[in-house]
């Protein structure tokens, strides 16, 4: 007893010295420590861009080390009214920036924030458009993402009664396939993460979020998928569905986001060719799904359980990413999505091996170039 | 380019003056009146380039508004446009009819309509535009025109064109994509300003280009008169090339003393090859012989 609480002591002891010595160096400003050599470092990072009639209103967050304040507002060279709640922004807080301006549809602007140091942010906006208010969107939203996740991913999961007919040869080069398929949807959610992280503050992780993301989901789903061969009345092929089903959907998640994103700023023209594009490109992804449990008797309830875990999270994106854009959190959902297909990769290595236990034989190598290379040609639709 | 359906054509556009609607005021003096109308309108600035203009009475330049020294002039604007504007004369008149936004009678809203009335003085060679903000936008758009006062006592006989310098920024990014006089790139090239050897040819030359610094006139073969603000009845320079910044404007005459096609261009390398240039033909009148 006595032992076990001396062990609690001399474990807390550093922590109590790590106190004490940080409130005695705050207390005594630093002792020996000068201050910072040249101005202080400003960094600001517009976060997001609300575009109202008469009004340009911007979120900035300071990504910096310093304390920052915001003094005057120019867009277009012009010097304009503009209002915010506290001039001064605190390290990686954010502020509402609300500048009265007659902008007109369709035109080019650039505002500038200028600091009380002097120094400039300038923030593009490469066509204005009117920013849809997020209530009135829902049900689009809604509509967008059933279009483009559930219809699509139920579609292909239509191929199953096919797959259940043809040879197991076959069988592995569609796991292969499928393989090819979903590494491009990892790739491509890395490189969107990274892309999204980067337009973001820094100081929020930038694109490390995406690794962390990818790790996080990678270490969850293999213990999840671990938690379940361990309880019975499990068939191998359903979990294996149900583990490609969340990684797809964590990739439908994002890409849900960048829809629904681009939509808010305008960047995106809602029309039959994009819808269609992304359903074509997505039917794949229902194939994906069913192909690991095409040797094995499965109801209809858990199919459909599959198609709604790979295609819903496309709505809860789409409206995600319409209402509000935070640069950090949609680099770590998209990291998500790229960690969740690399487990599921993983997982689906085993039914690619041929009789002699091979991964890469001819067949395999050709499903997962074509597989690629179908996710590749189809995504040129949208 | 379908100068039909943006409504004006440079080619008669250089020679239109907007002499408006006169009447008698009891003490004798002449009243003249315009109304100008601000309108949005898509202008075709250059083959298959359209342009979403703000306008004064549908053209760029708006109507060349003439009248002479020391009547009484009354402008009308109606604004059918979806934002405030003014008309901001440069001449001689009071605080309230400046055209300034949060002066005198401020902004006119859209739908609503306003009216400037002042002398016209002092006789010279002015310009009239828009001064709301963001007032970079609102000249870059469109809204400018010239508004020219003759002396009392008649300038001599001549043929007498008007010239606009200016640009548009096609893609908003504050600098110009084109350049011309009288609005559309090049017309002067395909379809030259003719000119009769040994007339007398008096050109109103006015520059409101927006986002560069200055523009110039040089015109090839022959010099010129030049009379800054057109002030004075003496010449200040007799010279080819003359250098304006926006706003600034001035009288050129110049006689053509033989025949053939002599560019004119802005000297600005530039501005030129980006649409600011052209030809004058200078043609054999009746005075003109034929061995130049």
């Amino acid at each position: 007893m006595e032992s076990r609480l001396n062990t609690w002591v001399l474990g807390l002891l550093p922590l109590c010295v790590i106190a004490v010595a940080v409130v005695g160096f705050a207390v005594l400003d630093g002792p020996g420590l000068t201050a910072r050599n040249g101005p202080p470092a400003e960094e600001l990072v517009v976060e997001r861009t609300v575009l109202g009639a008469g009004s340009i209103e911007l979120v900035v967050r300071n990504a910096g080390p310093d304390p920052v304040t915001l003094a005057q507002v120019a867009v277009n060279d012009a010097f304009a009214d503009f209002r915010m709640s506290e001039p001064e922004i605190g390290r990686l807080g954010s502020a509402n920036v609300r500048i009265t301006y007659p902008w007109v549809d369709g035109e080019a602007y650039e505002v500038a924030l200028l600091t009380s140091t002097g120094g400039i942010v300038a923030h593009e906006i490469p066509v204005a458009v009117l920013t849809p208010d997020p209530s009135g969107f829902i049900g689009l939203m809604a509509l967008l993402g059933t279009y483009v996740g559930v219809i699509p991913v139920a579609i292909g999961m239509l191929w199953l009664p096919w797959l259940r007919r043809v040879p197991p040869g076959w069988i592995r080069a569609l796991m292969a396939l499928t393989i090819g398929l979903l590494a491009w949807l990892a790739i491509d959610a890395a490189l969107e993460g990274m892309e999204v992280a980067n337009a973001g503050a820094g100081a929020l992780g930038g694109a490390g979020l995406v690794g962390i993301g990818a790790i996080a989901a990678y270490l969850v789903l293999s213990g999840v998928q671990n938690w379940m061969s361990a309880r019975p009345g499990q068939t191998g092929g359903y979990r294996l569905s149900l583990l490609v089903s969340v990684g797809i959907g964590l990739h439908n998640l994002g890409e849900g986001l960048a829809i629904g994103s681009a939509y808010a700023v305008g960047a995106l023209a809602l029309g039959a060719t994009l819808v269609a594009g992304f359903a074509i490109h997505n039917t794949t992804e229902g194939l994906a799904i069913v192909a690991p449990v095409s040797e094995e008797r499965t109801t209809p309830f858990r199919l459909i359980f599959l198609g709604l875990v790979a295609g819903g999270p496309a709505i809860l994106g789409a409206w995600l990413g319409a209402a509000t854009t935070q640069p950090a959190l949609a680099a770590l959902l998209l990291g998500l999505g790229v960690g969740a297909i690399a487990q599921v990769i993983l997982q689906l290595t085993p039914s690619v091996r041929d009789g002699g236990g091979r991964f890469l034989h001819p067949v395999s190598i050709t499903g997962i170039l074509t597989g690629m290379l179908l996710m590749y040609a189809t995504g040129l639709l949208t | 380019m379908d100068n039909g359906k943006n409504g004006f054509h440079p080619t008669t556009l250089i020679r239109d003056f907007d002499r408006g609607k006169t009447s008698l005021l009891a003490d004798g003096r002449t009243l003249r009146e315009w109304t100008l109308v601000a309108r949005e309108k898509e202008i075709e600035v250059a083959p298959g380039v359209t342009f979403p203009a703000w306008t004064y009475n549908g053209r760029i330049p708006g109507p060349t508004l003439r009248a002479t020294e020391g009547e009484r002039l009354r402008i009308t604007l109606v604004n059918h446009s979806a934002h405030a504007h003014t008309i901001h004369f440069h001449g001689l008149h009071a605080a309230q009819v400046d055209g300034t936004a949060g002066i005198g009678l401020s902004l006119v809203q859209p739908g609503g309509q306003t009216v400037y009335e002042f002398d016209a003085e002092p006789f010279g060679l002015h310009l009239y535009h828009c001064h709301v903000t963001p007032l970079a936008h609102h000249i870059a758009k469109g809204l400018y025109g010239v508004f020219l006062i003759d002396p009392k006592e008649a300038r001599p006989e001549a043929d007498e064109l008007v010239m606009v310098m200016n640009g548009f920024d096609t893609n908003f990014d504050r600098a110009n994509e084109l350049y011309a006089v009288n609005t559309i790139p090049f017309v002067y090239m395909s379809d030259p300003v003719r000119v009769t050897v040994g007339e007398l040819v008096r050109i109103y030359l006015v520059n409101v280009l927006e986002y560069d610094l200055v523009n110039s006139f040089h015109v090839h073969g022959n010099f010129f008169d030049w009379y800054p603000t057109g002030t004075s009845m003496s010449p200040a320079e007799h010279t080819d090339t003359v250098m304006l910044c926006q706003g600034q404007r001035g009288i050129l005459e110049i006689t053509f003393p033989r025949e053939g096609r002599f560019m004119f261009h802005a000297h600005q390398s530039e501005f030129a090859e980006l649409g600011w240039m052209g030809f004058f033909e200078a043609g054999c009148g009746p005075a003109c012989e034929k061995s130049g």
